[in-house]
């Protein structure tokens, strides 16, 4: 028991990944997070301003349902699996954060200078998650995938294209964490 | 009924995702530091055995379970979109720390405000799909 409270090695979590992708495989269907946000906006309608939208969305409703397990999920790991909620990080990681004003990094499983009450209501935290977000949704369906789509689905299957998307996803994080995020911060 | 199986494979996702710290804001920060090693044993690991699977699928012709030949697409052939694209996610990555899988498992958490984050991710692909035929792809 002691072992599910703590925090899950990666040789854990990598196998599990891949046999998620293998078992969706199984089913009929494909691993790939990103589609659900296009759903969800020709659900809302968006297929009167763009064809793009325009598409049967049920045929990805099992993708939908995949997505409330992920929160079921987040909520039972969350709630009953993890005793600790703390991010055990490298003590270089933890001195370059407080370097840029976050105090006791590591100490919430996500950071209080994004997510807490207080970063949410002034502008500043409200531009940062609204850009991070519009960000992730154009970028992921510019690339016509994310993570799940391209670095796992599109690299297990040796496909270029999910290669250069990856080295993309890190083009742009390696310059937001080190150009951006010091300026932000 | 259907559901149910589609159901189960998020649970073990969500779960995964949260006791593997991958919906950690820190722990994406701390990859692109290149200061631990777990986010890309994660990734390393299942892309490692993702490749044997996908190898089983084709040469064993596996069915899936309706009986059907299992087709895995391959992606469209391009450069712009993938390098321009990936990059801008990769950005947006870097800032909001979750990417379109564990925003859904942040929710579960009780981190409401990720739901901003899941807003402006829809408007992000909204947008997208309204200026698509302006940009190189």
């Amino acid at each position: 028991m002691e072992f599910i409270l703590q925090p899950w090695p990666w040789y854990v979590a990598g196998p599990i990944i891949a046999t998620i992708m293998f078992i969706l495989t199984y089913f009929g269907k494909n691993f790939g997070m990103s589609s659900n946000l296009r759903t969800m906006c020709t659900i809302g309608g968006a297929g009167k301003f763009s064809n793009f939208f325009k598409f049967d969305w049920k045929s990805q409703q099992w993708n939908l349902i995949v997505l409330l397990g992920a929160v079921i999920g987040g909520f039972l790991a969350s709630h009953f699996l993890t005793n600790d909620p703390t991010v055990d990080l490298n003590p270089k990681t933890i001195a370059s954060l407080q370097e840029m004003g976050f105090e006791n990094p590591g100490s919430t499983y996500v950071p209080a200078e994004l997510y807490g009450l207080e970063a949410v209501m002034s502008l500043k935290g409200l531009l940062i998650l609204i850009i991070g977000g519009f960000l992730v949704g154009f970028g992921s369906r510019y690339a016509g995938g994310c993570t799940s789509g391209h670095a796992i689905s599109g690299l297990s299957n040796l496909q270029i294209p999910s290669l250069i998307a990856v080295i993309g996803f890190f083009i742009g994080g390696l310059i937001m964490t080190h150009l951006i995020l010091p300026f932000i911060f | 009924m259907k559901s149910i199986k589609f159901l189960l494979v998020g649970i073990v996702f969500g779960t995964i995702m949260y006791k593997a710290q991958l919906v950690s804001w820190f722990r994406i920060y701390e990859m692109f530091r290149f200061e631990s090693f777990h986010m890309y044993g994660v990734i390393g690991s299942a892309v490692g055995l993702g490749i044997i699977y996908v190898q089983l699928i084709k040469r064993f012709k596996i069915k899936s379970i309706e009986g059907q030949a299992i087709e895995i697409a391959p992606k469209e052939k391009g450069f712009a979109r993938y390098i321009l694209g990936g990059t801008i996610f990769g950005l947006g990555w870097a800032l909001a720390g979750a990417c379109p899988g564990p925003m859904y498992v942040l929710v579960g958490t009780g981190a409401f405000s990720i739901l901003i984050v899941i807003a402006a991710a829809m408007l992000g692909t909204f947008v997208y799909g309204l200026v698509m035929k302006k940009l190189p792809h």
